[in-house]
């Protein structure tokens, strides 16, 4: 029995691993038309089922719109959220997967981000409230969103290498304790500061056209389907840009360091700098999607920004696969989008959420699409004999 | 419009400075003797974290929830006894006693369930430390939901119906003043925290340090390896240590329910930050260093909470833990179980 199980299993593994070889193996054209093919797809998803311009319908992709089920949520709203969560799991995958830093507090930098374009963007923040008194400007003066973009990168890159500076240089998990912390004083400063909006938080804040308003003909409030395709193509620039770094010599210098820091030093690596660096950059990744979420949303509370979702953020990179990109925005989108979909379950989504964190850490402790390198490194480890300290 | 200048801080009305050092100063005595009471419930619960680090190197981080199933269980069983408010004082010992004994074994349960499930399979196959942490997290969020959605109601004697609310509990004990130090109050519920910490930490301490099973601990801590050549039973070690951290955790239960007389299904989180806070503060892997911490860590709390009126209280822990980390990572009193005594 127990033979003809491991016998179907050295099977699936030959397929599954087949396939990425076979990919490899095909001509690059090739390749990139799939490529090509899977972005116009991603691009077309919002009118699932439909033909834009018919009145024509594809049976049977409608199953998987989450509003073909009663009280449903918008559909193209879900995407986006799916969108914004792909482009933190890409960036939390650069200080997880890559650099092997445990981060429980990303959603600080993702609190910064969207904290930046509140404080700067909206006519009703305390900031630019401030500002508009110093200086004697008009009561809807505000900064521009598209200067907003910059100053928040700035705020959370900043923010990255504020907490990295004095943290990492402890352990793994002493690190991932601080870091939780560091997420919660965000949270409570923001909630607590008369300059943050406190708990009410900040209306008014801005998007690509301007303050919110029934006016915007694109960025609307009602639909939802520019802000998907803004957020996809952010994610489509960020994923280009952080694959090229992966494979750069601070890419190749954060695999050192993650298999093995103190032989990465001796090859002369700085491992701080490095660390520094991956934790900045995640930091600004994770900064640009809380600015896209504040710019869709409008209006930001402090609460929103609670510890559950640095978990959900860290679980997205963990299931998904740590280390390699599709399989962390497979991650990012399986979380986002299952939830919604089943919603008749929504009371057990918290259960139903650990119960699969369990599962599939124990069953496959690698995630569901890993690195392959990452995948040696823990066949290597299970040989070696348990090393507790 | 909002907007108009920074609005004034929350608390700070009229002419009140945002620090508040009369409240602290004219009343040191009395905070001092109220941050050691709540110190004493994070002692307890710090020694669970403690004792898992010392021995596996890894942050229980289901722990916190193991700490909440004691509270409820002891509320169940309370409630099953048909517990009125402020019984005799000889039956309110009996039933703080019963109290005690339930609440351990609960949490020792749940912890010896937390080892096999989430943690077992992952050390044999020495999967990285970051696993271990996922399925903890895991974990703890199934058990959260567990009682969030039933077990809350069926330990409060309202069936399994769902419910989320914060349970109250009947008090035992009228806390009353028993006793005026250098113009402190004390209560007689936070004599017996202080005293029940002191005295479990003791217990714990002597097991540890003077018994067969003890030397197994410190021998596990200290080399696996060498252990298991010397014929120590890792896994049984490793069983002890988290049951010994759950029974830690059912006192810290009990203490918890004689102070504050509520318990909800997420009271674990706060909690359990704090704790293990405090093991880092104090050494993490030291015993007497989770109870140092503890208390430590209880007295900054409510010092900080009097000088900024509650407002950063939640804050001060974590400054707490960034600045011992980074200038003394090894805690006050050093790392190490296997080296606390050898």
């Amino acid at each position: 029995m127990t033979e003809a199980l491991r016998q179907i299993n050295e099977r699936r593994r030959h397929v599954l691993g087949g396939m990425g070889d076979r990919w490899r193996a095909l001509p690059r054209w090739q390749r990139w038309l799939t490529l090509l093919a899977g972005v116009a797809f991603l691009y077309y998803l919002p009118f699932l089922g439909d033909i834009p311009g018919t009145n024509l319908i594809i049976p049977g992709l409608d199953w998987f719109r989450t509003d073909s089920i009663d009280g449903g949520a918008n559909w193209a709203g879900v995407l986006f959220v799916c969108a914004l969560y792909v482009l933190v799991a890409v960036g939390l995958n650069v200080v997880i997967g890559l650099a092997g830093l445990l981060d429980l507090g990303y959603v600080g930098f993702y609190a910064v981000g969207a904290y930046s374009v509140a404080l700067f963007g909206s006519a009703e923040s305390p900031v630019v409230g401030a500002l508009q008194e110093q200086f004697g400007l008009s009561s809807d003066w505000a900064i521009a969103w598209a200067i907003c973009i910059p100053i928040a990168l700035a705020f959370s890159l900043v923010a990255g290498v504020l907490l990295g500076w004095p943290t990492l240089r402890l352990r793994g998990d002493y690190l991932a304790i601080v870091t939780l912390g560091f997420g919660e004083i965000i949270r409570i400063v923001a909630k607590n500061s008369g300059w943050a909006g406190e708990a009410q938080g900040v209306p008014g804040i801005p998007g690509p056209e301007g303050p919110p308003s029934p006016d915007n003909k694109v960025f609307g409030l009602l639909d939802i389907k520019p802000w998907y395709w803004l957020a996809l193509s952010v994610v489509l620039v960020m994923v280009l840009l952080v694959r090229r770094l992966e494979h750069s010599r601070v890419g190749r210098s954060w695999l050192a360091i993650r298999e093995d820091e103190d032989a990465a030093a001796v090859m002369g690596v700085y491992p701080f700098k490095f660390k520094l660096w991956a934790f900045a950059i995640g930091a600004a990744l994770g900064g640009f999607s809380g600015l896209l979420f504040a710019s869709r949303s409008a209006f930001i509370q402090p609460e929103t920004f609670n510890v559950q979702l640095s978990i959900l953020f860290v679980a997205m990179v963990v299931v998904g696969g740590s280390g390699n990109m599709a399989g962390v925005a497979v991650g990012a989108f399986l979380l986002a989008y299952l939830p919604e979909r089943f919603r008749d379950f929504s009371e057990y989504r918290v259960l139903a959420f650990g119960l699969a964190l369990v599962l599939i850490m124990l069953l496959r402790p690698q995630g569901l699409l890993p690195s392959r390198r990452r995948t040696r490194e823990l066949q290597d480890r299970a040989k070696e004999p348990a090393n507790v300290a | 419009m909002r907007g108009r200048g920074f609005p004034r801080p929350r608390n700070g009305a009229k002419g009140e400075k945002p620090v508040n050092f009369d409240a602290l100063f004219g009343d040191l005595a009395q905070h001092t003797v109220d941050g050691l009471s709540k110190g004493a419930i994070y002692a307890l619960v710090a020694l669970g974290y403690t004792l898992v680090y010392g021995v596996l190197r890894l942050i229980n981080f289901a722990h916190s929830e193991i700490f909440m199933v004691g509270t409820f269980a002891i509320l169940g069983t309370w409630s099953l006894l048909g517990v009125a408010d402020n019984p005799p004082i000889g039956m309110a010992i009996v039933y703080l006693l019963i109290g005690l004994v339930v609440g351990a074994l609960a949490s020792g349960a749940t912890a010896l369930t937390v080892e096999r499930v989430a943690y077992r399979r992952l050390r044999r196959m020495n999967a990285p430390p970051l696993i271990f942490l996922i399925t903890a997290i895991g974990l703890s969020l199934v058990l959260v939901e567990l009682f969030a959605l039933w077990m809350a109601g069926f330990f409060s004697g309202r069936g399994f119906t769902e419910n989320r609310l914060v349970i109250g509990i009947p008090p035992l004990l009228k806390q009353e003043t028993v006793l005026s130090v250098a113009g402190a109050d004390i209560t007689n519920v936070q004599i017996i925290m202080v005293v029940a910490a002191l005295v479990m930490l003791y217990g714990l301490d002597q097991f540890i340090n003077r018994t067969r099973y003890g030397r197994g601990v410190r021998a596990v801590a200290q080399s696996p390896d060498t252990a298991a050549l010397m014929g120590v039973h890792q896994d049984r070690v490793i069983m002890l240590v988290f049951v010994l951290g759950g029974l830690m955790a059912g006192a810290a239960a009990l203490l918890w329910n004689m102070r504050y007389g509520i318990t909800k299904f997420d009271i674990g989180f706060v909690v359990g930050l704090k704790a293990f806070t405090a093991a880092v503060l104090g050494g993490i892997g030291n015993l007497r260093g989770a109870l140092l911490g503890g208390l430590l860590l209880g007295v900054i709390e409510v010092y900080a909470a009097t000088l900024t009126r509650s407002t950063w209280e939640d804050v001060a822990a974590f400054v707490v833990l960034v600045v011992v980390l980074i200038f003394r990572p090894t805690g006050l009193l050093g790392e190490s179980l296997g080296k606390a005594r050898a």
